[in-house]
């Protein structure tokens, strides 16, 4: 944040009172839709000089901004009128400062924009910061779904190679991103996921069964077995189905977040993406109308280094992705991925500001993709085992959290080992009635393509089923027909 | 170069203003392609639309309409004239200049209890599209991966009502970036709806039934109609008035030879069919309406009838609608056929800019006349002359 003031600071004493390229234009020849821009808000301006007070105090500020003929003549008169010998330009969007100087905003700030963290690396509470409380109930969950999301992603990734599911991912390392993220929502949020935060769905109540369900494809599916390993979705959590194409799910949740804030609920839309996924289109768009529309959308970058074998090098040259948000004038904020109680804060606060506020808000989480990209991939071949070692043990969200909560006295070895147990248990069970519950019924493949099936869907199920008659041996014996 | 651009677009194309280089307007001048008893109430195709649109919006508050240019200017082609004072900015919404952004953001708001009704510009910029290896991503991306395919997906837990409507097709001197038929590409997507309305009445009940289904639409107009005048009837003009989709509409009734077309070429079908009843050929005209579903039964009835077959789009020959209309012939009513399929479509090439070859590059009165008289052996058929 200092950076911030630092900036603003050198632009105001470089003012000086010249006019230089405004007496190239011809106002005249400005196309109209260039006064239809609306000046940046009071809030917003005072938000710019200090976001971390008015992340907590801003006023609920959520006028709807139309464009009125009137306002735009006043803007273009105050063009004409202006006045030589003043150092600022009243420009739709605000006023601009002149400057002599010839001199670029430079593409790397001096100081990469700091990040938010509550917990040290020894899961002890760093004095002097500000943080939402987590009670001891709460914490309790946060923990143990953080240890069952680790051991589910690490019975499914055996069960994977065993042959026994296609394919597979886990969410090593983003542990405190799924858990604590979903902690400081409530269910009426939706989520619109990528593919890296079942954790937001085992928070919300969805069991190891469903899990299991889903990824052996059997009839309990909530997809009908429709697609692959991982694209999980319930209606009943708010939580919409995966989508394998990066990033489409970022304009999803701000559209939803449109019909929210046009119902007027007491709920916002949560969309998490990776790093990669700020390379697409659809992150650019989905900010921009987000901005542009105030849509109570809370966007959660997972800054986790790596897309497949790409290295974020390869993917921006800016500070990551927190700046983009400032870039399209919404609030952000960077977080330590890996610190539960930072995270939980932080979208405790954006919650708040989006519903009251009606505004987007985006929240970049630096992390790290401990495990493989998935099954099909093997990270070693493009990144050093040294580097996965150190997230992997001296970064492990888990244990932090882990050490904050013993050293409240609400945790010890043995609740630990209970847990454990019970989880593998559960995980074991869930995966041999998985495995047994029968596929989905032939039906299924012809359902939904549409509300009511077309006739020519209904006469191809006929035909299907009357070959698979005709030629029993030719199609698998577990396909209930 | 305005004034060069203007006079190329020639009689009624708005196409100028897509180009960003025209903002007035010029009134299409009434076509002649069609007569009518004056008995009846006339509305051309734009009023056809935005009344449609008007009394669904006013019918359902879920209802909203998205897209450039659609609000304060009131769509490209006046075509959402008055709505947004009548329904304010929450409902009529301009966008950024982004067609994958806003096609998503849509889908997006249809997965969650709205019904969007996305406008293009023409569905040209419906391909927004930059195309990485692995998967395509763009306005179509949304289109095909999200609305078409999430309540299969999703096992019917997320369905998508929504319509993606606008401009489709050849205009007039707007060159190939603007001039594309998508139909065959959205109807080959399982998931998707494709309606294409001929007449005003089409226009209403279409849209209307569009607007009203549970399922996504794409809804292809035809810039060239929007300002042509139909007949319409009482029914069509009350607020219930809706028609049913996958059914395709006999235009003109005939004994000799069955010609499908939809959209513009509708118009083009029924003046064949005029020149070539003083030619003593009786042809049937069927106006497809929905493109998907098609209505194969109505198409294989009329071919069983007349034993004759002619297919007329706009769009490129290969995997076009007539190749498909063709196939479900030949699958269901081969026994029938007197003579080879004639299709009749646009030239197998980008469409060229000057009027000349333009013409050239689509269907006309005379390949669908000359077309119907080969099927009818009253012509030497092509291959022949060879
Ligand atoms: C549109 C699209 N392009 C490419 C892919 C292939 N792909 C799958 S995952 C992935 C990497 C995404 O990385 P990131 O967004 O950082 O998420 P992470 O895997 O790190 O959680 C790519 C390129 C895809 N699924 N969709
Ligand atoms: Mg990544």
């Amino acid at each position: 944040m200092a950076l911030w003031t630092r900036k603003s600071v050198n632009v105001v004493n470089h003012v000086v009172s010249r006019v230089g390229f405004l007496g190239m234009i011809n106002q005249s020849s400005w196309p109209h839709s260039f006064y239809r821009k609306h000046p940046i808000s009071d809030a917003c301006a005072r938000n710019l000089k200090n976001p971390v007070t008015d992340f907590v105090n801003t006023p609920a500020h959520f006028p709807f901004r139309r464009f009125e003929s009137t306002k735009a003549e006043t803007q273009s008169d105050t063009l004409h009128d202006f006045d030589a010998n003043q150092q600022v330009l009243d420009f739709p969007g605000g006023k601009v400062t002149f400057s002599s100087e010839l001199r670029f905003i430079s593409g790397s700030p001096e100081e990469r924009v700091h990040c938010y963290r509550v917990l040290d690396d020894n899961g002890q509470i760093i004095t002097g910061s500000t943080y939402v409380q987590v009670n001891k109930e709460v914490a309790l969950k946060m923990y143990s779904d953080m240890v069952t999301l680790q051991m589910m992603d690490t019975i499914f990734y055996e069960a994977q190679r065993q042959g026994r599911v296609s394919f597979y991912l886990t969410t090593v390392g983003e542990e405190a991103i799924n858990i604590a993220s979903a902690a400081a929502l409530t269910i009426d949020d939706l989520i619109f996921p990528q593919y890296r935060e079942p954790g937001v769905l085992l928070w919300r109540g969805f069991t190891l069964q469903e899990f299991a369900n889903q990824c052996f494809g059997n009839k309990a599916d909530y997809g009908k077995g429709r697609q692959m390993p991982i694209h999980y979705g319930s209606n009943k959590h708010n939580y919409f189905t995966v989508s394998s194409t990066i990033a489409t799910q970022i304009p999803h949740a701000v559209g939803a977040a449109y019909s929210l804030k046009m119902d007027k609920r007491d709920a916002c839309v949560v969309t998490y993406f990776g790093d990669g996924g700020t390379s697409e289109g659809d992150f650019h768009a989905a900010l921009n109308f987000a901005a542009v529309r105030d849509a109570p959308v809370i966007f959660i970058c997972r800054n986790n280094g790596w897309a497949i074998s790409t290295p974020t090098s390869d993917q921006f040259r800016s500070d990551g992705v927190v700046v983009r948000g400032q870039a399209y004038g919404i609030r952000s904020i960077r977080v330590d991925g890996n610190d539960a109680l930072a995270l939980y804060s932080a979208v405790h606060t954006a919650r708040n500001i989006a519903i009251r506020e009606h505004r987007p808000i985006l929240i970049e989480a630096l992390t790290y993709r401990v495990g493989h990209h998935s099954t099909s991939d093997d990270s070693t071949k493009y990144r050093p085992a040294e580097e996965i070692e150190w997230w992997r043990l001296a970064r492990d969200p888990v244990t932090r959290f882990r050490k904050w909560i013993e050293s409240n006295d609400w945790w010890n070895a043995e609740v630990e080992s209970e847990l454990r147990n019970s989880v593998r248990k559960q995980m074991l069970q869930a995966i041999q009635v998985a495995e047994k519950v029968e596929k989905p019924p032939i039906a299924d493949v012809f359902t939904d393509v549409y509300d009511v099936p077309p006739s020519n869907l209904v006469e191809q199920e006929k035909l299907l089923r009357e070959t698979i008659k005709r030629y029993p041996k030719d199609y698998p014996s577990d396909v209930p027909v | 170069m305005l004034g060069i651009l203007r006079q190329k677009v020639g009689a009624g194309s708005s196409s100028a203003m897509i180009l960003g280089q025209s903002l007035q307007r010029i009134r299409p001048a009434a076509s002649g392609l069609r007569n009518y008893a004056s008995a009846a109430k006339e509305m051309t195709v734009r009023d056809a639309l935005n009344s449609a649109l008007d009394e669904e919006m006013s019918a359902d508050p879920k209802v909203f309409l998205m897209g450039e240019e659609v609000g304060e200017y009131q769509g490209a082609y006046k075509i959402s004239k008055g709505l947004l004072d009548k329904y304010g900015p929450e409902r009529v919404l301009d966008t950024p200049i982004t067609e994958a952004g806003f096609t998503g953001i849509g889908v997006g708001a249809a997965y969650y209890g709205l019904k969007p009704i996305i406008e293009f510009m023409t569905f040209n910029f419906s391909m927004q599209a930059r195309v990485p290896p692995r998967s395509s991503h763009s306005a179509i991306d949304h289109i095909i991966n999200s609305a078409a395919k999430s309540n299969y997906m999703s096992a019917g837990q997320i369905n998508v009502p929504l319509v993606f409507r606008g401009p489709n097709g050849a205009a007039a001197g707007v060159g190939a970036q603007h001039s594309q038929c998508y139909a065959a590409w959205f109807a080959s997507c399982p998931g998707l709806k494709v309606l294409s309305p001929y007449s005003s009445e089409d226009a209403r009940g279409l849209l209307k039934a569009a607007i009203r289904d549970p399922d996504p639409v794409v809804f292809l107009e035809n810039e060239l109609l929007y300002g042509e005048s139909f007949p319409v009837s009482a029914e069509a003009l009350d607020s219930s008035f809706c028609l049913p989709i996958g059914k395709a509409k006999i235009e003109r009734e005939g004994k000799d030879v069955t010609i499908t077309a939809f959209s513009k070429m509708v118009g083009y079908a029924l003046k064949a069919a005029d020149i070539l009843a003083k030619e003593g050929i009786s042809a049937e005209v069927i106006n497809l309406r929905s493109i998907r579903p098609l209505d194969r039964a109505t198409i294989n009835a009329s071919v069983r009838k007349t034993n004759r077959l002619v297919t007329v789009e706009e769009g490129f020959p290969q995997h076009g609608v007539g190749a498909e209309i063709c196939t479900s012939v030949i699958e269901e009513s081969f026994g029938y056929l007197d003579a080879p399929v004639e299709r009749i479509s646009g030239a197998d090439v980008p469409m060229p800019y000057a009027a000349n070859l333009e013409r050239m590059a689509v269907p006309q009165v005379e390949d669908i006349v000359r077309g119907a008289k080969r099927a009818c052996y009253r012509a030497v058929p092509l291959a022949a002359t060879a």
